[in-house]
């Protein structure tokens, strides 16, 4: 059945600071490129700041991995006089696009009438990802997977990539034609962290930091901030550019997946998976759509095996059959025919968290909402609907379909 | 690749915290005994101990003595100590427990090389002090 909210809001404006290599954002502080990002967004939604009256977060309003947002701080700075929604999401990156979906309860419960979503991220040396998760004193709960070395997300990661190579014959080639496939669509991009082509040589020589994961496996260390304002759709028609409709929006997760990798106790074939089954099976159920469907797909690639992963888990091949789908070219975008190679549907043709910048999931959306207004830089020709997926981790992971107006 | 000998990381950078839910598990491996959380009603496994079981809602539970041995589930090769980053083989691995369906730890192995560690592979349990007279379950292959 149809999703009551289809098509009631918009995406309408986007905002980004540069990114930086990981801690060069320094002497700038977080809130700095958040409210850089925020204007940004306004401006280009042709709104002023002073109409923001809500905030949509993800992650547990997290700004990074150590920094919280806090709503009060971002209205005493930026001048919002007064907000009517201040929500998150919990747990991390996985609730990136369903952050859009929690803006779209607010805007469609009348709380507010332009919302932000936001992240922003400054890995000084104290705030790395792969630091914290080892820095922690462990919990009860972590006891059981700290002591064990499992300490860095790419530790993590590389485990569930075993068990898929073991259950369905999948290869380290298929990881690398990820990097390498979406690498090849930096090169026009001014803002890229990674532009240079990458051939197979240069991946099969980057070292091997968590067997079976490479270094150019493991997505950007990057500073900066990205902001979206998002609101309905009668609103949105008044905005600067073409909307970007929420056509269907999940969050959530079912048990089987849980704390994923930070419990390794998921049963198969959930182990080998990147935990979206359940989400990618409610927004094709809000949309009546399918992965075919879909004109490009932005997949939250912190690791390149849990591209594949998703691949699998929404449909754009069978599961177990990833390796091959991967290997033939099928998500490659093909600038001459503005289209995919081999019968696909192009991935990541902004070059994703493997070689953009790793914003925690903001530059996909960014992308997605460039994609279907029809101005993004390696555009896929008339581009009906865009994917956008949040990070494989612990639930709620998210799913969100934008389409063009 | 030729990774050489795997190696439990050093018990004496190892630290552990407990809560009540948890603690039964940890006195039993000061004993050298592995155990693990299950309903003492419905009998359903569960780790980590947490304080319902997923299945009944009961919170009684029982902390059986298992066989200790296991069977590789999934794991990782890593080369550098995380805590000094350091060049040191050890191997993170994922075992399903004997005794315990349903039940896993997440361990590192020794006995073998790093490469010769294989999903499906049996290995029984072996023990690591770790700080403050806490013990560390590990295996090493069967």
């Amino acid at each position: 059945m149809g999703w009551v909210n289809q098509d009631k809001c918009a995406i309408v404006g986007v905002g980004s600071t540069e990114y930086y290599v990981r801690g060069k954002s320094w002497p700038r502080t977080i809130n700095d490129m958040a409210g850089e990002a925020i204007l940004k967004a306004c401006e280009d939604a042709g709104i002023h700041v002073s109409q923001i009256d809500g905030i949509a977060y993800y992650s547990t309003a997290g700004a990074g991995y150590l920094d919280k947002f806090d709503t009060a701080s971002l209205m005493e700075t930026l001048g919002i006089p007064h907000v009517g929604f201040s929500a998150t999401l919990t747990s991390g990156g996985g609730g990136c696009p369903g952050a859009i979906g929690l803006a779209t309860a607010g805007l469609m419960n009348e709380d507010c009438t332009y919302t932000i979503t936001l992240m922003a991220l400054q890995q000084l040396p104290q705030h790395r990802l792969g630091v914290v998760f080892g820095a922690a004193a462990p919990s009860p709960e972590n006891s059981f997977l700290q002591p064990s070395g499992l300490v860095g997300p790419g530790h993590l990661m590389s485990v569930l990539a075993r068990r898929h190579m073991h259950l369905y014959g999948t290869t380290q080639d298929a990881f690398g034609e990820i990097v390498m496939a979406t690498r090849a669509n930096t090169h026009n991009r001014p803002k890229a962290v990674r532009k240079k082509p990458l051939t197979k040589e240069e991946y099969d020589e980057s070292v091997m930091l968590a067997d079976p994961l490479r270094r150019l496996d493991f997505c950007l260390e990057t500073d900066g901030a990205v902001a979206v304002v998002t609101t309905t759709m009668d609103r949105a028609k008044d905005c600067r550019h073409k909307p970007a409709v929420v056509h269907a929006c999940a969050h959530g997760g079912q048990r089987e997946w849980g704390r994923a990798f930070a419990w390794m106790g998921m049963p198969d074939p959930h182990f080998a998976s990147s935990g979206h089954k359940f989400t990618a099976d409610r927004v094709w159920g809000q949309s009546g759509l399918s992965a075919k469907d879909m004109d490009v797909a932005l997949i939250y690639d912190h690791f390149s095996p849990m591209v594949l992963m998703q691949l699998e888990d929404y449909g754009f091949c069978e599961k177990g059959e990833g390796n091959d789908y991967v290997l033939s070219g099928k998500i490659r975008y093909d600038a001459k025919t503005q289209g995919g190679v081999n019968g696909g549907i192009p991935v990541n043709t902004h070059g994703g968290n493997l070689n953009e910048a790793y914003i925690i999931g903001m530059t996909h959306i960014v992308e997605g909402v460039e994609q279907v207004r029809g101005t993004a830089i390696n555009q896929v020709k008339d581009a009906e609907f865009a994917l956008v997926s949040g990070g494989p981790a612990s639930l709620p992971v998210s799913s969100l379909i934008l389409r063009s107006a | 690749m030729v990774y050489g000998p795997a190696r439990p990381l050093p018990g004496d950078q190892i630290s552990i915290t407990t809560n009540p839910d948890t603690e039964p598990f940890w006195e039993a491996a000061k004993e050298h005994r592995l155990t693990a959380c299950q309903c003492a009603d419905c009998g359903h496994f569960r780790m980590p101990p947490s304080p319902y079981c997923p299945e009944c809602q009961s919170t009684n539970k029982q902390w059986p003595d298992l066989p200790g041995t296991a069977t590789v589930f999934s794991y990782a090769i890593c080369n550098r100590n995380p805590k000094n980053g350091e060049e040191y083989v050890y191997v993170p691995i994922v075992v399903d427990l004997d005794g315990a369906p349903g039940a896993r730890l997440n361990a590192n192995i020794a006995g073998c090389n790093a490469e010769d560690v294989k999903i499906g592979m049996k290995v029984s349990v072996i023990w690591t002090d770790i700080q403050d007279g806490w013990v560390l379950p590990n295996f090493e292959k069967v």
